[in-house]
């Protein structure tokens, strides 16, 4: 992947919107230490490195502003490991079914 | 889009033009109902929609929305009758409302939304969410040919994000929608309003009228069908408690059914002890929905969401409040996959968690009714939720699931039998509510006009409410 986005890559930026300290006065402590942050998808309207300012047009032809984090953002959520504390539930819960004595079911679907 | 004049935009000042970015957003005025400092006319404002229920099913069968299967879970049924004492195990049915266009009982609630900013005229709608609902709302735009922007709080400072925030995101782009997404922070709701004062689009709020009468749809539709099924209304429904619209809306559809003697339940994920602002705890919780960071908030002051006056109202409408762990959750995840060949949830599935334990209350000729499933995917999704839990430091394991311990430990139930709808006092809640509504309005004394209005709201006698306000040194003029 290049480090810079050429006009029209579908980019992602990012911006502060409220400063560390200029949080809402409900806000948590840990919270107030940090700024807001927003990041918007869209396409990118000039030239830039990663890291420098950015305007894209968004999908619905908004104008945003911000810090190039990303070209062709990578979606990287997935289904993670098998978990081995499910793996086993269940045969463990057919098994319970099959005892001698299980209840019937009731009327089919 | 409307052009922008000088103006301050800071977090003070946004949040100071509030009532009239709403009320722009909206096209509807609050204030007409507005019956003194603390009340105001409820059902009158229910009744703004100008929809009967009938109208409200035609406008979702338009966009393909309701009318989803009901599925008797004829081997959990089995099960829990084991577990249950000789002639208890009600008939378990789930409602599948993943069978919706965009996955989730949710897109009952967009399509009235979107279906009213069509009316309206309005370009576009926006919603602040990280929830099922943002799909839905993107979803019913899509159909409608309107432009959509979803608001999401999705990253800790770290920009590490939820798994099952990003796959809601992505589905919503999948819909040709904006995601604005952010860091942890109740300010979402200030980005949300800025948004819909420069783009001057609808603000497809989950608390409106329209997205509460949507859900009416949901309660009325699984009182036919189980009339239909078994002959007699459902006993039991219960519902997954988060923001209140879904226990308010299902209820009222129930009542409309003329199911006075149903049961309506609310379940959440006990999550107390996380703070939901707070940015360390964010990816510690392993549900970003229908958990009690959000359930008991909503319940004891409904008005805290982002329209002056809430629709959903739960307090109004719960017979039982219970609380689930967010292990015995993963656990009827995989039972309801492993058993009945339904992949579906995980967060959806906290209302059959709860009714695991209790369908054994009841006898096995009633029939109780888990009002929802929501769409699986990347993300969202037990292996995925865990195996992100565990990179969070979390523990996962196996034992008794009381030894939960929200964002240090997550307790996998050893058998079926351990799975507990732990009671979570309703009374406590109903006193917190006259409470917030007290302190929220202001008022030192309350007269009679409040405390019939904090009747309905707790859905109790007035000796009830005038014992509470004494409790709280509140005085009551005739």
């Amino acid at each position: 992947m290049s480090d810079g986005a050429k006009v029209g890559d579908w980019v992602q930026i990012e911006r502060i919107v409220l400063p560390a300290g200029e949080r809402a006065p409900q806000v948590p402590e840990d919270t107030q230490e940090k700024p807001l942050v927003m990041r918007v998808k869209g396409f990118a309207q000039h030239e830039a490195k990663l890291g420098e300012q950015m305007t894209v047009e968004t999908v619905i032809g908004r104008r945003e502003s911000g810090r190039l984090v990303e070209i062709l953002p990578i979606y990287d959520h997935d289904y993670g490991r098998p978990v081995p504390e499910l793996l086993t539930v269940g045969n463990e819960v057919r098994r319970l079914l099959e005892q001698p004595g299980a209840p019937e079911g009731s009327e089919g679907r | 889009m409307t052009s922008r004049t000088v103006k301050d935009d800071s977090y003070e000042a946004v949040m100071q033009r509030r009532n009239e970015i709403l009320a722009d957003a909206l096209g509807l005025d609050y204030s007409r109902f507005a019956d003194g400092p603390l009340a105001f006319d409820y059902e009158g404002m229910m009744q703004e929609t100008g929809y009967s229920l009938d109208e409200v099913r035609s406008i979702q069968r338009e966009t393909g929305v309701g009318d989803t299967p009901l599925l008797e879970l004829r081997n959990v049924t089995r099960l829990v009758r084991q577990l249950a004492p000789a002639g208890k195990g009600a008939r378990i049915f789930i409602k599948d409302e993943a069978a919706n266009p965009s996955g989730s009982f949710k897109a009952r609630r967009a399509a009235l939304s979107v279906y009213q900013a069509e009316k309206q005229g309005y370009e576009g709608v926006i919603a602040a969410t990280s929830g099922n609902y943002g799909a839905a709302v993107a979803s019913q735009a899509c159909m409608r040919g309107l432009k959509c922007i979803i608001v999401q709080e999705l990253f800790d400072s770290r920009m590490v994000g939820q798994p099952e925030i990003m796959e809601k995101g992505r589905k919503c782009e999948a819909y040709g929608a904006e995601v604005v997404q952010l860091t942890v922070g109740p300010e979402l709701f200030y980005v949300n309003l800025k948004l819909l004062e420069d783009t001057g689009f609808f603000n497809a709020s989950l608390y409106t009228p329209y997205g509460i009468a949507g859900i009416e749809t949901l309660g009325y539709e699984l009182a036919e069908q189980v009339r239909k099924r078994c002959g007699r209304a459902p006993d039991m429904v219960v519902v997954t408690h988060a923001g209140g619209g879904n226990v308010t809306g299902t209820a009222r559809g129930l009542r409309k059914a003329g199911c006075a003697g149903t049961r309506v339940v609310g379940a959440s994920v006990d999550l107390s002890g996380l703070h939901m602002a707070s940015d360390e705890d964010f990816n510690r919780k392993s549900f970003t929905t229908g958990h009690t960071g959000f359930g008991v908030p909503f319940a004891t002051w409904p008005d805290r969401a982002d329209v002056p006056r809430n629709a959903a109202r739960a307090l109004r409408y719960l017979d039982r409040y219970v609380l689930v762990e967010q292990g015995e959750v993963f656990y009827i995840t995989e039972v309801l996959a492993a058993l009945e060949g339904l992949e579906r949830g995980p967060a959806g599935n906290t209302s059959l968690a709860a009714a695991v334990s209790l369908a054994q209350e009841l006898d096995e000729d009633q029939v109780l009714v888990v009002q929802e499933t929501e769409y699986t995917g990347a993300g969202k999704h037990p292996t995925a939720q865990l195996t992100f839990a565990r990179e969070n430091g979390v523990e996962v394991r196996r034992g008794d699931p009381d030894e939960n311990e929200p964002g240090e430990c997550i307790v996998i139930p050893e058998t079926p039998g351990q799975i507990k709808a732990r009671e979570f006092s309703l009374d406590r809640m109903r006193r917190s509510l006259i409470r917030n509504a007290v302190q929220q309005s202001g008022m030192e004394e309350v007269g009679q006009r409040e405390v019939s209005f904090l009747c309905e709201e707790t859905s109790q006698d007035r000796d009830f409410v005038l014992k509470v306000l004494e409790e709280l040194d509140v005085p009551v003029i005739s």
